[in-house]
């Protein structure tokens, strides 16, 4: 057992937190109020290789691991965690179910543009019916010849207006249910994919979210990814790789806020002393590490199972679940702490506290973690 | 091409404290960090790499924890790192730090091009980088906020406040660099992953009094000529005073009579 982090990981995490520092913090607050995506910092993440974190260097990754490309969307997600989740959706939902059963020919046109930072990968699973529960998915996928023909819609698709590349579930056999579904490597250019509507969010505003439609798409047989039948088993797995994503951004969150509530509380004075003299405030702060490390070691064991060729799909539920309450809680209560200030734009945490209310709710709720926990239990 | 690139490890100023009693740094725990001109020194050598044959050596005069400085210099892209350092060589000003600077780029030899930084951030001198120049006797163009390289010469276009100069030199040469020379580049993480073993900090030659060819009463504490006589923090005090009057007109008058009582208009 070891809990230290080597020599390499300790620098990718300064320097994406420099770069965060650098890229996002002076514009954040603006981003924020006009919804606005910061393409330039993302393509400095690619073009650096800190896109391709997990990935191996022949696909266009980096060749380091998952504990690196959580580290780095922690870091990103501290600042901005907007750019957080885009960073997540790409690597982890686009790139890895490619990444981990696309054939040949798919992994080597499909994950190198998107992980150099030159475009961005988006998920298509959920559709207004068909939430937490897949078997609702109606978008379907006709074969005709050596293509296939998709119909539906997919709601709240990140990074659906910026990317190029889409890793669509739709039904092959609806008879069949969730054993109909099948995942498809689907380009933006292809002829019938349609950009709806952005939505107007109450955080992350920086992510760009839509709805996307297919009509009458033509999608050649090889971007079918496996075969037939196997699109929830892919969309499973992506999300194991995606509630790293965003515990990672969670956990990112969460740090930002408690750094910035020590500040406040070091630097503040009321009644002739500095609000971290009053022990409530301190013993609150206290608690709130505690629970920061109890989050940041669960996400390094969810981490280091991937990243060991473990089973992680129960580790990573948890870390979810654990790295996103205590971003709600943290940002809650830094707010508090910031009294008035907190409230207001400029002390960025009302920014953090509105961005922690969605890690609780995608990539599977958290009461869908406890499904998943509490089924492994009493399997 | 070979280009000598000397940089310095300093204190993150923007995190530092001052002793009020002793009037000096308070240094624990406090981040280091490549000297911000330095990087940019760092940055013009490696984009000059990026399009010619060059090798770009990093040399730092400091403790044994400035090595980091030089492994983050070898993860941005240089080539060799050379640490000078020993107990003899501390306290030196700036004349005796760059008496031992310019012995150790005289030692790696073969150069066609110094770059220092302006200045560090934790001294302000802006002397180190004209002396070794004028140790090594080689040109030198300071404030350097661009540069070209032509066959044989350097262009370099200097920056003072009454306007730019534009000056070419021939090499060798030394050139000292202000932040709107470049903006440093980050390393990448393939660059990371290689720099940040136990490997590269081995690789990291360190050379100590008996390597260098320099002349002691020329070194450390006692070979420097700068005494400080005494340091301190400015206080800061609040004797500021509000003009009162009946209208803006009457504190228009006393504000007038005021200035002219101390000789200001």
């Amino acid at each position: 057992m070891d809990f230290n982090l080597n020599e390499y990981q300790i620098e990718i995490e300064k320097k994406a937190r420099e770069l965060a520092e650098t890229y996002l913090l002076p514009t954040v607050i603006e981003r924020d109020k006009e919804g606005i995506y910061p393409r330039e910092a993302y393509e400095k993440l690619g073009e650096l290789g800190f896109l391709g974190l997990p990935y191996a260097k022949e696909y266009g990754g980096s060749g380091a691991g998952y504990l690196e490309y959580a580290l780095a969307v922690k870091e990103i997600s501290k600042v901005e965690a907007g750019l957080g989740i885009s960073f997540s959706v790409s690597t982890s939902l686009y790139c890895g179910p490619i990444y981990n059963f696309g054939n040949e020919f798919q992994k080597k046109k499909y994950l190198e543009p998107v992980l150099s930072g030159r475009s961005l990968g988006a998920f298509g699973l959920t559709e207004p019916n068909a939430g937490s529960d897949a078997s609702g998915v109606i978008t379907t996928a006709r074969r005709e010849g050596d293509f296939y023909i998709l119909n539906g819609a997919k709601c709240f698709t990140t990074n659906g207006p910026l990317a190029d590349y889409y890793f669509v579930i739709a039904s092959t056999n609806p008879d069949l249910k969730t054993k109909g579904l099948s995942a498809f490597i689907v380009e933006k250019d292809f002829p019938g994919v349609i950009v709806g509507k952005l939505e107007d969010k109450m955080g992350i505003r920086s992510a760009q979210v839509s709805d996307m439609f297919f009509e009458d798409v033509k999608v050649p047989v090889e971007n079918l990814v496996l075969e037939e039948g196997k699109g929830f088993m892919l969309a499973m797995k992506a999300l194991d790789g995606g509630r790293i994503g965003v515990a990672s951004q969670a956990l990112g969150i969460a740090e930002g806020a408690f750094d910035i509530a020590r500040q406040y509380l070091k630097d503040r004075e009321q009644f002739g002393k500095p609000l971290f003299k009053n022990q409530y405030l301190a013993f609150k702060m206290a608690e709130l590490e505690i629970k920061l490390d109890q989050a940041r070691l669960m996400l390094f064991k969810a981490t280091l199972d991937k990243d060991q060729g473990r089973d992680y799909s129960i580790s990573a539920a948890k870390a979810k679940y654990v790295c996103t309450n205590i971003a709600m809680e943290m940002t809650t209560n830094a707010v508090q702490m910031l009294g008035g200030n907190g409230y207001m734009k400029d002390y960025h945490v009302e920014r953090m506290m509105r961005d922690a209310k969605i890690t609780q709710i995608y990539e599977g709720t958290n009461e869908i973690q406890q499904l998943i926990v509490s089924g492994n239990i009493f399997k | 091409m070979k280009i000598i690139v000397c940089l310095k490890q300093v204190p993150d100023t923007n995190e530092v404290k001052i002793d009020q009693k002793t009037g000096t740094l308070i240094r624990d725990g406090v981040p280091s960090i490549i000297n911000p001109d330095d990087r940019n020194a760092l940055e013009e050598a490696l984009k000059i790499k990026d399009e010619n044959d060059a090798e770009v050596v990093v040399l730092s005069m400091g403790p044994p924890q400035a090595k980091e400085a030089l492994k983050e210099a070898l993860a941005m892209g240089a080539d060799e790192a050379i640490l000078v350092s020993a107990r003899e060589f501390g306290g030196s000003d700036t004349w005796a730090t760059a008496t031992i600077l310019a012995s150790a780029i005289e030692k790696i030899g073969g150069f066609d091009l110094v770059i220092c930084g302006r200045q560090a951030i934790d001294g302000d001198t802006a002397q180190v980088g004209p002396e070794i120049a004028e140790f090594l006797d080689i040109p030198q163009v300071t404030y350097a906020k661009d540069l070209k390289l032509l066959k044989d010469k350097l262009q370099v276009r200097r920056f003072t406040e009454y306007g730019d100069y534009l000056i070419e030199s021939e090499l060798p040469a030394l050139i000292t660099a202000i932040k709107e020379l470049n903006t440093p580049r980050y390393p990448t993480i393939e660059n990371i992953m290689r720099t940040y073993t136990k490997e590269v900090e081995n690789s990291i030659k360190v050379w100590g009094l008996e390597d260098l060819d320099v002349d002691l009463t020329q070194i450390g504490l006692k070979g420097s000529p700068t005494n400080v006589y005494k340091s301190f923090v400015p206080v800061k005090s609040n004797n500021s005073s509000i003009i009162e009057g009946a209208d803006a007109k009457e504190k228009a008058g006393t504000m007038t009579r005021i200035l002219s009582e101390l000789n200001l208009i």
